[in-house]
């Protein structure tokens, strides 16, 4: 009961924020001063420790993944492990404990963990619950209130109650810092490993991977709607390439309408989730950008140059440009034009080729894959400020690297790498670092990040 | 030895044995006598003609070519026996093989002093079956194939281009007159141009590139002659490779138009 109550108190009084001028604004950077964290792996009582492998890698992939914490390795924490804040003492001269061995909150801000932040808990299963009790600690010693975190959460007794659990905690932490956890997002890829490409989803860890499209052609180049509940893709699976546009939660065809012509491709969302752009050869060469309705009614064209232009997105936040791909001075290279087709103007130099323009949800920065400084083919992924032209080069050559699209959070990047092999999806945060593998069944290519 | 009225006994005994014996072979009176043979009417002096007891073909239905067995039998008095068709004078009884060449009837003709007595067997003789037809064509479609493939070459192209360089327009030349006669041969196909892409490029541009490399075959084709609705146009992209190798003739292979049945 006394127990029951503090949960009360402590669940009322949890995301305390930390105040911004501490850390810096969220971006991230390579040179940064991040807060150093550390996460022991957590226990569980009786049944639940079956699942406290899944949830102690869940809960440090996710904190991890967010880029916002600097993760202090587990060999260098002391040997002693708190499960609840009263088994963490404040240094106090009369303790018993000798210092160094976990028990002092000091054993954990001074070297050699030397932390800033400490999470701890421990989980039960209870009448059926999953129960995970967990804490953030600032545990450096000029810090008035330690606890910036101290929270139950409920899952399933298994696994993925478990995983659950870490992520709602993980998002909890990565908050701490005015961050926002990509969990319960959505990534939707094109995947060969059922003999044909079809359209999957998974979640942003690479788990939950479930199959779409189920029509035995060619299906790719998804894309999702602002509010992530459609995603636009084209297929092959009535002879000529064509777009369709589905619904993902039920996964539902709504019929999108292809104009009679011998390609359709690379759909995309306007932002307002009413229109889509996208490639067309109707009425004369493959292909100009188009803008359709959703159900592909009421189409016309916006560019009207003679090569190849494809992979129209529009910017997320304005609404009032387009970049895409265009032959128009060559190789193909990123170019930007407004809604009715006026001021073009290339982005890319014009050298090597560059494809897959993605928009950061600021609508000032995009992603693209570009072979600069390599043989053809050999793409990387880089971003660019589009007013000021300046890119910056997120991967080095380790395979082709394609695809790139951006989080809703605007912190993580997704794309398709070889340098594994084959065709992967992997995630990465905005400078290039923590490169992480999402899939691993088949080929798999063409990610987009939604909500 | 033995007393007298033993002997008595014996003797009795042989007496009725003897008697027995004597009401046994005494059988019943012997049955008549079978009745004389009639008598036969004296022969009257007028011959009778001869009788033809057998005249067969066997088989008496042949195929042009087999042959048939006449078997023949003649009784009473005769002075010719002869058989028609050219077979002549014969013996009383023969066999003569005959292998005519359409259907046959032959006529035995007996003659002697009581008259003449004619016989006939008709030999029947069909035409052999008809040889087996030829092998029926092969289905259209597979010769639809195969007449694409080896009538009919890809047209290779340069990276990142849908013109027709002059290779392209040699072989599309040919293509062309392959293709009126593909298509005059199968009047209800319908030739599928497919434009391929090598692996470089971006897979969105390439679906671009590859309509455009279809497009452009199909149109050389056109100006050659080969009816525009019959040819239709697709293009893969970069999705269909014939070869995945990461070198230039790999690549040159994927740069192409091909041709095939809708």
């Amino acid at each position: 009961m006394k127990q029951l109550l503090w949960f009360t108190i402590a669940s009322l009084g949890v995301l305390l924020v930390l105040t911004a001028q501490e850390f810096g604004p969220i971006t991230v950077s390579k040179n940064a001063a991040r807060p150093k964290l550390g996460i022991p792996d957590f226990r569980g009582a009786a049944e639940a420790q079956n699942f406290m492998g899944a949830f102690n890698q869940t809960l440090w992939d996710d904190v991890k993944g967010s880029g916002l914490y600097d993760m202090v390795a587990k060999t260098s924490y002391p040997t002693f492990v708190p499960q609840q804040p009263s088994d963490l003492q404040t240094p106090a001269p009369s303790a018993r404990v000798a210092p160094g061995g976990g028990h002092l909150m000091n054993d954990w801000s001074s070297p050699p963990p030397q932390l800033d932040f400490l999470a701890f808990g421990y989980s039960a299963a209870q009448n059926g619950v999953f129960i995970l009790s967990g804490w953030l600690y600032d545990v450096r010693p000029n810090v008035s209130n330690h606890q910036v975190i101290g929270k139950r959460y409920l899952g399933t007794v298994d696994e993925a109650g478990a995983r659950k659990t870490a992520h709602e905690f993980a998002a909890d932490i990565i908050a701490a810092l005015g961050g926002k956890s990509t969990f319960g997002t959505h990534i939707y890829f094109a995947s060969s490993r059922t003999g044909h490409k079809e359209i999957w989803a998974m979640d942003p860890d690479g788990k939950n991977e479930r199959q779409i499209t189920h029509y035995n052609s060619i299906s790719d180049f998804p894309s999702v709607s602002p509010d992530g509940s459609k995603i636009a893709f084209t297929s092959w699976a009535k002879v000529t390439p064509g777009i369709f546009v589905f619904s993902v939660d039920p996964v539902r065809d709504l019929r999108y309408y292809n104009q009679n012509a011998s390609v359709n491709e690379t759909p995309s969302f306007t932002p307002d989730g009413k229109q889509i752009v996208y490639a067309s050869s109707a009425g004369g060469r493959c292909c100009r950008i188009f803008i359709a309705g959703l159900d592909g009614r009421g189409f016309r064209p916006i560019s009207s140059a003679s090569v190849i232009e494809v992979e129209p997105k529009v910017n997320p936040k304005t609404g009032s440009e387009i970049v895409f791909v265009s032959g128009r001075s060559g190789p193909q290279q990123i170019y930007k034009m407004n809604m009715d087709g006026a001021d073009v103007e290339r982005l890319t130099p014009g050298n090597g080729e560059a494809s897959n323009p993605s928009w950061h949800p600021d609508g000032q920065i995009i992603a693209f894959a570009w072979t600069q400084g390599f043989a053809t083919g050999n793409f990387n992924v880089f971003t660019m400020d589009v007013a000021s032209r300046q890119y910056v080069q997120l991967t080095h050559s380790e395979g082709r690297n394609e695809n790139p699209s951006w989080a809703p959070d605007g912190v993580h990047l997704v794309f398709m790498s070889t340098r594994s092999g084959r065709k992967q999806i992997w995630s990465m945060l905005a400078d290039g670092s923590q490169p992480q593998q999402l899939t691993t069944q088949g080929n798999n290519e063409s990610p987009v990040w939604g909500k | 030895m033995f007393s007298k009225r033993k002997i008595t006994i014996i003797w009795m005994a042989v007496l009725l044995a003897l008697f027995a014996a004597g009401c046994k072979k005494k059988a019943g009176p012997p049955p008549p006598p079978p009745p004389p043979p009639a008598k036969p009417e004296p022969p009257k002096i007028t011959p009778a003609a001869p009788v033809v007891s057998q005249f067969s073909a066997e088989p008496s239905s042949i195929q042009r070519g087999q042959s048939s067995t006449l078997r023949w039998g003649v009784t009473g008095e005769t002075t010719r026996i002869s058989i028609s068709q050219g077979i002549g004078e014969v013996q009383r009884t023969g066999n003569q093989r005959v292998n005519p060449s359409e259907t046959t009837t032959y006529t035995l003709t007996a003659t002697g002093p009581g008259g003449t007595t004619t016989s006939s067997a008709t030999v029947d003789v069909t035409a052999p079956p008809p040889p087996p037809p030829p092998p029926p064509p092969p289905p259209p479609t597979i010769t639809l194939d195969k007449r694409l493939d080896s009538d009919v070459q890809d047209a290779f192209f340069d990276y990142d281009k849908s013109d027709i360089r002059s290779d392209a327009s040699a072989t599309l030349t040919r293509d062309a007159a392959a293709l009126k006669s593909i298509l005059a041969d199968f009047p209800n196909a319908t030739i599928v141009i497919e434009g391929h892409c090598d692996e470089r490029g971006s897979a969105e541009y390439n679906l671009g590139l590859g309509d455009r490399r279809s497009t452009a075959a199909k149109e050389f084709l056109q100006q050659l002659g080969v009816p525009a609705d019959r040819l239709k146009t697709i293009s893969y992209g970069k999705e269909r490779p014939q070869c995945t190798e990461q070198n230039e003739s790999c690549w040159q292979r994927n740069r192409r138009a091909h041709f095939a049945p809708q």
